[in-house]
């Protein structure tokens, strides 16, 4: 689905997801390892502050990957 | 000789449960658990169930180096001859964890290993090279199939007997070629295959092209702040109710949402219907697939430009690859015609 949205509208699709290996074969260019697989965007452990920082700082990585030149697939680690 | 035989299956094969327990530790139970029974009945006295590891499919997926560390303790420890895993079907993450599991078991112990999936399951991409993987069908109904198809292929590899090609014996081809003296040249095979291709009738090519589903990746965005940024998931959100009946799992469509008035998911607005992983944190804030909160909070301050008014949401959970990427295509044709500079999807 990443990879057909990116393909069709010429745009970056960042993806948030755990299994970096899945997203590797699907074919999805910018990838941004998520948390957990039930809570991608979210820690509920770290109480409500937390949970909010920890999406803050996915999706600021997001906007990076999004403004990243890149010419192939590539993990936006940490 | 009885062979010793190792299996490895995930919590729910075990009995342990379903997703609420996907975050089950790697576990050892003597004997078969499950489908382990059939399996060493298939052997027919010839082999014996030794032990059964078990581990749960969040776990392995999440931890997959720990949890890959202690399954491969545990099949160590009970000296096997053969390790079976699964059958997943179509199951990503059990696929993943039987593909992991058998590669390494293969190479870190020497011993053959057999592993059963649907051939659209991620872990048939990820392993078929690394251990031998049985095609079976996309759910558990094909499980009378599955297991004597993966005996099978283990019995003539403790045997060592000759293991034919990959479309005869039923697994996936595994990207080896075999050399042998054909009473043809090449030259002539080559022209008998063009004729058949200009005639229309079959012909199977002697070297398949690999079918590569990379694409180059899209031009960054160049301004940030003035960027229409849409969301995407396929993490099974959708408003209260699932107004269009989304499946929970192998989704066939796909939700298109309105949230421009909307600032925030909560259980009152939105929850997951997604059968693919433990709801419990996506029901009490939705935020946590779908972070829509925080993006508005950066909307405000001006980070970006704005979210683009509409969502996009559909289950990726046992859907066929020809569905998401139509999803994919149909989304995208959406997206150009409104001007969206870039996405971000979120899955689980």
């Amino acid at each position: 689905m990443t990879r057909e949205i990116e393909r069709v509208a010429g745009i970056p699709v960042v993806q948030i997801a755990t299994i970096v290996p899945i997203m590797l074969t699907v074919g999805t260019n910018r990838i941004v390892p998520g948390v957990a697989i039930p809570h991608p965007t979210g820690n509920p452990a770290l109480g409500p502050e937390g949970d909010r920082a920890v999406r803050r700082e996915l999706l600021l990585r997001s906007f990076k990957a999004m403004t990243t030149d890149i010419t192939e697939q590539t993990i936006f680690e940490k | 000789m009885t062979y010793r035989i190792v299996h490895y299956i995930n919590q729910f094969y075990a009995g342990i449960g379903g997703e609420e327990m996907a975050d089950h530790r790697p576990e050892l139970r003597e004997g078969f658990v499950g489908p382990g029974m059939q399996i060493e009945k298939l052997f027919n006295g010839e082999g014996r169930v030794v032990g059964t590891v078990i581990c749960g499919d969040g776990y392995y997926g999440e931890n997959t180096e720990e949890a890959r560390k202690a399954c491969l303790e545990m099949i160590k420890g009970l000296k096997p001859d053969i390790l079976f895993a699964g059958p997943a079907f179509n199951a990503g993450r059990y696929g993943f964890a039987c593909g992991d599991i058998a590669a390494a078991a293969g190479e870190e112990l020497g011993i053959p290993t057999v592993s059963g999936m649907y051939p659209e399951n991620p872990g048939v991409e990820l392993y078929s090279k690394k251990t031998y993987i049985a095609i079976t069908s996309d759910s558990a109904r094909g499980m009378a199939k599955a297991l004597p198809a993966m005996t099978n292929i283990g019995i003539k590899l403790l045997k060592g007997e000759k293991m034919g090609p990959a479309r005869l014996e039923g697994y996936i081809h595994r990207g080896i070629r075999k050399s042998f003296f054909h009473e043809k040249s090449g030259a002539e095979r080559a022209v008998e295959m063009l004729l058949a291709k200009l005639k229309g009738s079959e012909f199977r090519t002697e070297y398949e092209m690999p079918v590569f589903n990379k694409i180059p990746p899209a031009p960054p965005v160049k301004d940030l702040s003035k960027a229409t940024i849409a969301l995407i998931s396929s993490g099974g959100i959708v408003p209260k109710g699932n107004p269009d009946h989304i499946r929970v799992s192998s989704a066939e469509s796909y939700g298109a949402y309105d949230i421009s008035e909307l600032r925030n998911m909560t259980p009152e607005n939105y929850e997951s219907i997604h059968g693919g992983y433990d709801r419990e944190w996506a029901n009490v804030d939705p935020d946590v697939v779908l972070p829509l909160d925080v993006m508005r909070e950066l909307e405000e301050e001006g980070v970006f430009g704005k979210i683009h008014p509409i969502f996009y949401t559909t289950t990726g959970t046992g859907t066929a690859v020809a569905n998401a990427e139509r999803f994919g295509r149909e989304i995208g044709e959406e997206l150009k015609k409104a001007g969206v500079d870039a996405a971000i999807l979120t899955s689980t």
